[in-house]
């Protein structure tokens, strides 16, 4: 008979080996999968995590391509996890990353043709952060005032934005030079703009230094800073946070407002970068990954780190798998997803142990 | 075969180990008709797994039991049942939506038809002094009364031994009085009771013998009556218990003013509060007492700041505070505990560095402009855990691992040694054990001795009389005006804490 007996403290090393152990169930999970596919499991999963990096046909076009897509979805899970920590559940980051790629782009294109890098590139960047910011506010404060399910809220408001986005690219902020097709212009080509490579063949842009930025200020956040200690304690026991003089709203509305803003932050960077342009279909999808980032990685800084550049890599490796394997890209999808599922089954190890044997009558 | 001289339960050798602990080893007694026979012992000791295997809900590991001279192993509460073995248990399982016929029904094995029930609790009751409408609802009964369905539950079924787990927990002065004239009549017909207990007056005026268990083992027998409470607790506990001493200083100024206090529960079936007016003097302990659930978690939230309220209300050291949140009024010297130690006092899964933190920020200056001074905060929780003996392997400890006793200390000397003028205190020593209760008590003591004002509020009667100077009750959310504890008589607080109310039909009956 197999119990499940509870630790009298959460294991340390367990909830550090469970994101490996995650890792290593999906890929067998996975290989299953692709095998049912008619493929070669070993060789889908050598494509997947071990040619976009090491395998000189592919690796000087991948390796770039790692930080590009790694960038965001840290810099989205950085914020999320503070909020996850405590208990605000922001579900709608690909919302706010919308949001605030469209409020950056706004900003950029209407100063457009004017040559003012100095200013024009900081100011999109405040108002990509801004818009994801207010964005993330109104289920924040529907939440604070009205009680609302910020889950529902957040994640309903994605699919407005995906509204707006298609509004955007085909009436206000359509390229007036682009032929009556829908999109903007690409601000890659527009100086002021540009969201620049800043060491040639890396990969690295803004968006990456600042998301290695947000990784260092949220592991000083949450290790030393009151803000941190407070949102560990009203996620973790919400009413010894309420006696510890914890405000539960003013909470939500920070927590949110970070989330947002680093969502929006993510969006500007990656419209005026990899994307280019405000198009109909500028997003992929890093809002959503960005929460299985934020788990994989433990909502811890360095962890989310790991697991942003874990998942970037499956990123790149599934669209490699797709092109040389014919892999459906839904398989790379649920590859993905199986990931976040198998971390949570395996996550009861960190607070409970197996026991094998022994019956008890009770 | 059956022996008419064999006692009627006798229990031999009987061992039962949990992982990582023993909670019964070889624990025998005997219990002979119409005898009251006490098991007494602390949280821990083994009492509820004791018992839970004569009830047939725990099977034993080794050892065995006879009744009436014939081997008996129950299998299940089913067989327990018909065997003659009955059983209250500290936590009522009743269903609130439905009547009390109703009720007795469920828990019965062939019930009759509701009508014939409803006449045979009528009948029970009236015998055996205990009044009950078998029409009433459960949800509008007191605890009291609803002890009373589970007792007459049991009573219906004829058994010959009942077992009565902590019964008394729940209940007003008024309300154990009866309980116990009952059960003294039950005794006088023949039917054997097993008290479970650790209030050691209840045993000595109920009780013929008593088995006193300590971490699983029987550590003693004897007649309670021929015992002090003292005696008693000492057996229990296994060292000698200091009385807590208190420097009888006199009273200074007011420290807190509560007038007009009214506020509702933010919990769905909470208690609000009604009209409160208490105040506090400086060196002066109030004792609060009451029947759970009639405001008290309400009233610690209130002055504390986890519920703020209309600023006037509340008075501390001559400023308005009803409207300041925890940190600010931590700041002026208002410190409170909360009751429940795990997830209201203290994080479970944070350690006590953490847990250190969590209230001791502003007075003991743990963070600098926003940044939390660990290192800081832990020397003053290795304070904490150095001054009240708190037993851990260190700082770094999950407070979920301490045990409830030392978690306590750890809470109470963390709020202590931030120096309070006024210390708020949410039943301080339940579920604690009987020496950590006694040093938490001491240290309550010592801190009004230094000229804090301190509040208590707690169920145990006699913890209040050994430590408060006034003393003031709490019932469906309104305090009584406080009283010097000195000169107090049961009756009294009895009637303070509004247990009388349609207690006197009993006696009448």
């Amino acid at each position: 008979m197999i119990r499940l007996e509870r630790r009298p403290t959460p294991s340390r090393l367990w909830a550090a080996a469970t994101p490996i152990l995650a890792v290593v169930l999906t890929m067998i999970a996975g290989g299953i999968l692709f095998a049912i596919l008619g493929k070669d499991p070993l060789e889908a999963i050598r494509t997947i995590f071990w040619d976009p990096l090491f395998n000189e046909q592919f690796a000087s076009y991948s390796r770039p391509q790692l930080l590009v897509k790694a960038g965001p979805l840290i810099l989205i899970a950085i914020g999320l996890s503070l909020g996850f920590r405590a208990g605000v559940w922001n579900i709608g980051a690909e919302g706010q990353y919308i949001i605030g790629a469209i409020c950056g782009a706004a900003v950029g294109l209407a100063f457009y043709p004017m040559e003012a890098r100095w200013m024009i590139f900081p100011l999109m960047v405040i108002a990509g952060g801004l818009g994801g910011l207010l964005w993330a506010m109104i289920p924040a404060i529907l939440r604070t005032r009205f009680n609302t399910n910020e889950i529902l809220v957040s994640l309903l408001l994605v699919y407005v934005a995906e509204q707006l986005l298609a509004s955007m690219a085909l009436g206000a902020l359509r390229n007036p030079e682009g032929g009556g097709f829908p999109g903007s212009r690409n601000l890659q080509q527009y100086p002021s703009a540009a969201n620049v490579e800043l060491i040639s063949g890396t990969g690295m842009h803004w968006g990456v230094a600042a998301a290695f930025i947000a990784v260092i200020v949220a592991y000083v956040l949450l290790t030393r800073h009151t803000l941190g200690f407070q949102a560990r304690l009203l996620g973790q026991s919400p009413r010894a946070a309420r006696f510890a003089g914890v405000s539960p709203n003013r909470l939500v509305l920070i927590c949110m407002a970070i989330s947002g803003g680093l969502a929006g932050l993510a969006g500007l960077f990656e419209v005026t970068g990899p994307a280019g342009q405000i198009s109909i279909d500028f997003n992929s999808g890093y809002g959503f990954t960005a929460i299985i980032v934020a788990f994989l990685g433990r909502l811890h800084p360095i962890g989310i780190l790991l697991a942003g550049l874990l998942m970037a890599l499956t990123y790149i490796g599934g669209e490699l798998a797709q092109f040389m394997l014919g892999l459906p890209s839904a398989a790379i999808q649920l590859f993905q997803g199986m990931l976040l599922f198998f971390l949570l089954a395996v996550d009861v190890l960190s607070n409970f142990r197996i026991r094998i044997g022994r019956r008890e009558v009770a | 075969m059956t022996q008419t001289d064999a006692p009627l339960l006798s229990v031999d050798g009987l061992t039962k180990a949990y992982p990582g602990v023993v909670a019964n080893d070889h624990v025998s007694f005997e219990i002979q008709p119409g005898e009251v026979h006490a098991l007494l012992g602390e949280n821990g000791a083994g009492k509820s797994t004791l018992v839970k295997m004569i009830y047939g809900l725990v099977r034993p590991d080794a050892g065995g039991m006879r009744w009436q001279g014939d081997a008996y192993t129950p299998d299940s509460p089913h067989a327990a049942r018909g065997t003659g073995v009955a059983m209250v248990f500290q936590h009522f399982s009743l269903f609130d939506a439905l009547n009390v016929a109703e009720n007795v029904a469920l828990g019965m094995e062939n019930p009759p038809p509701m009508a014939e029930l409803s006449t045979q609790i009528l009948r029970v009751s009236m015998d055996y002094g205990l009044p009950l409408d078998p029409e009433r609802l459960v949800g509008e009964l007191s605890a009291g009364e609803r002890q009373r369905v589970e007792i007459i539950r049991c009573l219906l079924q004829d058994p010959k031994l009942l077992i009565m787990d902590e019964p008394t927990s729940v209940l007003t002065p008024q309300e154990v009085a009866i309980l116990f004239d009952t059960l003294r009549q039950l005794s006088k017909e023949g039917m054997a009771i097993l008290y479970i207990s650790h209030k050691l007056e209840e045993i000595r005026t109920l009780c013929d013998n008593a088995t006193i268990l300590r971490l699983g083992k029987v550590v003693d027998r004897c007649n309670p009556r021929e015992k002090t409470a003292r005696e008693l607790a000492e057996m229990m506990v296994g060292k000698l218990l200091h009385s807590p001493e208190r420097a009888g200083a006199t009273p200074g100024e007011i420290i807190l003013n509560v007038t007009g206090l009214t506020q509702a529960s933010p919990r769905p079936f909470g208690v609000g509060l009604k009209n409160v007016r208490l105040s506090v003097r400086a060196g002066e302990v109030l004792g609060i007492g009451g029947v759970a659930g009639n405001g008290q978690d309400e009233l610690l939230d209130v002055l504390s700041g986890e519920i703020r309220t209309v600023p006037g209300t509340i008075q501390f050291k001559g400023q308005t505070v009803g409207h300041l949140g925890p940190n600010a009024r931590r700041a002026l010297g208002l410190l409170a505990a909360p009751e429940e130690r795990l997830g209201h006092a203290a994080a479970p899964d944070m350690s006590l560095t953490e847990n250190a933190a969590l209230t001791g920020t502003i007075r003991e200056g743990l963070s600098d402009r926003g940044f939390i001074r660990w290192g800081a905060a832990r020397e003053f929780a290795e304070r904490i855990i150095e001054r009240f003996d708190v037993r851990t392997p260190g700082p770094d400890t999950a407070a979920r691992a301490l045990s409830g006793g030392n978690l306590q200390k750890f809470v109470i000397g963390r709020e202590v040694l931030q120096r309070p003028d006024l210390l708020v205190v949410n039943q301080p020593t339940w579920g604690v054990d009987a020496s950590a209760a006694a040093d938490i008590r001491q240290a309550l003591l010592d801190l009004a001795a230094q000229g804090a004002a301190v509040i208590v509020i707690s169920q145990d009667l006699d913890e209040l009389m050994e430590i408060c100077d006034q003393f003031a009750a709490l019932n469906e959310g309104r305090l009584t005006p406080p009283r010097p504890t000195k000169g107090l008589t049961v009756e009294e607080i009895g009637l303070m804490m509004g247990g009388a109310h349609d207690m006197e039909v009993a006696h009448a009956v």
